[in-house]
């Protein structure tokens, strides 16, 4: 047995060969870029990269602009109430999909269609549904009911609510989805040793079901948190970061003082910012999902 | 089936004749208005007749939306033929990077340092010596427009100065009108601001503050004076809740609000609506207070191509876009003012020989874009947005972040 170990290296050659433009483009693309990008934040590049080194200026400046708090703040709210919610919402939907509904596929497909649409398709709708003169407000004053008010996205205090209602009703049919296929996963064994013993249907969700699905919830978690990262197009069609401020996003500023105020240094040092705030939530989950122990046992 | 294969033969070969002797261009912009897209239509229809395809990369937004995307495009590799920039420090960096072709030779053979007027304009094409864009056209920010329709309403005169106007709008409001069109959008807000600035205090506290970033200036009595202006402009704009500039002119157009301050291609619009200036709508220069007017404006920036004829083509839609006929025929629809000193715009409208007889009396002074960055620009801009939309910061606390701001502007 000792005498293979020396060939390990060469061990499913072709597989490794296969695997190689993937390594290189992960390692070039993603890491190089990342260290370029990081090393240039310490510069004071405007329109074009130039090695002109400043320190932690172009940070200071960052944490000193009212619009970069707001931001940050905003990703906080948003992403809070996002992963609950289309979390909760997910479930539930796909819990009571399973009840073995009648027309259950097209239940399932009118909830996903909203996941079809784009960002910015999603954005314009809900402007426009929120829009006090047109949408929600407009159809309950019709009604009757003269003093109703409901437009978020005109006051700063509650717009960013706005969007994620505009992000959970896109988001949310592919949670259920998500969910659905781990409750499909589940042998029909365990509902039917609990029935017999009695337990409620709710219990059996909270305290069997749901600690069942852990490997589903962990990939709609990570699915969930890169899509709040990323949170841009939606607002930018929404609102355009408005009113005022209020809903201005990391990822937008990145890009607006990148390229609209032709300041790359900035830009690059909002952008490290956002990685290193991805990074002190995965870096530790992932060493707890996968560091403490040995692989496949 | 045959009747089709031989139309099909027949339309691929006259696409390939033609890419033989003309050469297309694509040329990008980002006027896309309804005013604006009329003028563009002009240059195209000019350049067409030389035998060569106009390719329009019209790119839908503001400046703001399409700037980014010209300026990657031209970093990343894949430059157009031909795009627009407002004059002054937008390309500056393109040019330093030897990324924008330079125009001295055909500048030279056709004379234009004779013919620019004013001079500023060309000045701000010229780096080190070496002229990089072609200017095409002068645009002012200082006009005030107003609705006729929404005063007569209100059974009131229309006003003549900024004064009046802010007297006025009491009895707007209660005629249910909006006082002042404002769209919600950071450019337009600061554009006022500038505005303002220009048209209530002496010149040179707008050169200081923004051409010698002088902080002491920025945070003192006069621009404090300013601040209570545009805290004034933010209280008659409160009930405007439109995002582009002309949605917030339709307004004024369909006399839901009394006036706008914006540049004068908003007068496009009202020439696409069919209004007549001084009978429908009034405008006043330097809005009426001081007879000012900033020479910003659009110049067209030719990336280095490596196709020569490609190259030759740029060359010869350079030196078109400055020829007097296009000159008047672009800048009537436009509503902005022709580069040419010595063209005759004898269909000028009352607004563009008000703006005319300013300039050859040569009260100008250089646009904002000629004086700071795009980076300062951006934070201006995102101050003023948010004091716009947020009631409680009071133009003190505005005006000590302005002047931050200036005074680590570069």
């Amino acid at each position: 047995m000792a005498a293979s170990r020396p060939n390990q290296l060469f061990r499913n050659m072709a597989a490794k060969i296969a695997a190689i433009p993937m390594i290189v483009t992960a390692l070039v693309v993603f890491v190089g870029g990342t260290l370029w990008t990081v090393a240039y934040s310490f510069t004071k590049s405007r329109l074009l990269p130039k090695w002109d080194l400043v320190g932690l200026d172009q940070y200071e400046r960052l944490w000193g602009t009212r619009r970069w708090l707001v931001s940050i703040e905003n990703l906080f709210i948003y992403g809070v109430c996002m992963l609950v919610l289309s979390l909760v919402i997910g479930f539930i939907l796909a819990a009571l999909l399973d009840q073995k509904i009648r027309y259950e596929s097209a239940f399932r497909t009118i909830l996903l269609y909203p996941f079809a649409l784009s960002f910015i398709v999603t954005g314009l709708v809900w402007q426009w549904i929120l829009n006090p003169e047109f949408g929600v407000q407009n159809i309950v004053r019709s009604l009757g009911f003269e003093s109703f008010t409901f437009d978020p996205l005109y006051n700063a205090k509650i717009a960013i609510y706005g969007i994620l209602i505009a992000g959970l009703w896109q988001g949310s049919g592919l949670i259920m989805v998500l969910m659905l296929a781990g409750l499909r996963g589940i042998d029909q064994e365990i509902w039917k040793a609990s029935r017999v013993d009695g337990i409620p249907a709710w219990k059996t969700y909270v305290f069997i079901i749901i600690p069942m699905m852990r490997p589903v919830f962990v990939t709609t978690l990570v699915i969930i948190a890169s899509g709040i990262v990323k949170v841009y197009d939606l607002v930018v069609a929404q609102t355009s970061g408005g009113p005022g401020i209020a809903t201005e996003m990391p990822a937008k500023y990145v890009y607006d003082y990148m390229f609209g105020g032709q300041n790359l240094g900035q830009g690059f040092a909002a952008s490290t910012m956002m990685l290193l705030a991805v990074a002190v939530v995965i870096i530790p989950w992932a060493m707890l999902e996968f560091g403490g122990r040995k692989r496949g046992t | 089936m045959k009747a089709i294969r031989n139309a099909f033969w027949a339309s691929t070969a006259l696409c390939a004749a033609t890419a033989v002797s003309a050469t297309e261009l694509e040329v990008t912009h980002w006027w896309t208005s309804g005013g604006e897209a009329a003028a563009v239509a002009e240059i195209a229809k000019a350049f067409d007749a030389t035998g060569h395809t106009w390719v329009d990369g019209a790119i839908a937004g503001s400046g703001n939306t399409a700037r980014p995307i010209m300026i990657s495009r031209i970093t990343g590799g894949d430059p157009m033929a031909a795009t627009q920039f407002n004059h002054g420090r937008q390309a500056e960096e393109l040019v330093e990077a030897g990324l924008m072709r330079d125009l001295t030779d055909i500048a030279k053979a056709q004379g234009w340092t004779e013919v620019v007027n004013p001079p500023s304009l060309l000045d701000s094409c010229t780096v080190d010596g070496k002229i990089y864009c072609a200017p095409i056209n002068i645009h002012s920010w200082q006009w005030l427009w107003l609705s006729d329709k929404a005063y007569t309403e209100a059974g009131l005169e229309v006003p003549t100065n900024w004064d009046e106007f802010v007297a006025a709008a009491p009895a707007l409001v209660e005629a249910g009108k909006v006082p002042l069109a404002m769209g919600q959008q950071g450019w337009q807000q600061k554009g006022a601001f500038d505005v303002l600035m220009i048209a209530l205090l002496p010149n040179d506290i707008y050169l200081k503050v923004n051409r010698d970033k002088d902080a002491e200036v920025a945070a003192g009595p006069e621009v404090a004076k300013i601040f209570e202006a545009i805290s004034i402009a933010r209280d008659l704009s409160k009930d405007s809740n439109v995002q582009d500039w002309n949605q917030a002119t339709n307004m004024v157009i369909t006399g839901q609000a009394g006036g706008q301050i914006m540049g004068d291609w908003a007068q496009g619009e009202f020439a696409v609506a069919g209004l007549t200036a001084g009978e429908d709508y009034h405008c006043l220069p330097g809005l009426g207070s001081k007879e000012i007017l900033t020479t910003g404006g659009d110049a067209f920036y030719f990336p280095v191509l490596k196709d020569e004829e490609e190259s030759a083509a740029q060359a010869e839609l350079a030196a078109l876009m400055l020829e007097p006929a296009v000159q008047v025929a672009f800048n009537l629809k436009k509503g902005s003012l022709p580069v040419r000193g010595d063209v005759d715009l004898e269909a000028a409208n009352d607004c563009m020989n008000k703006g005319l007889k300013i300039l050859s009396g040569g009260d100008s002074l250089p646009d904002i874009n000629q004086l700071i960055s795009s980076d300062t620009r951006t934070q201006l801009e995102d101050l003023l947005v948010e004091f716009f939309a947020d009631t409680s910061i009071t133009p003190q606390e505005a005006q000590e972040r302005f002047a931050d701001i200036i005074a680590d502007a570069d």
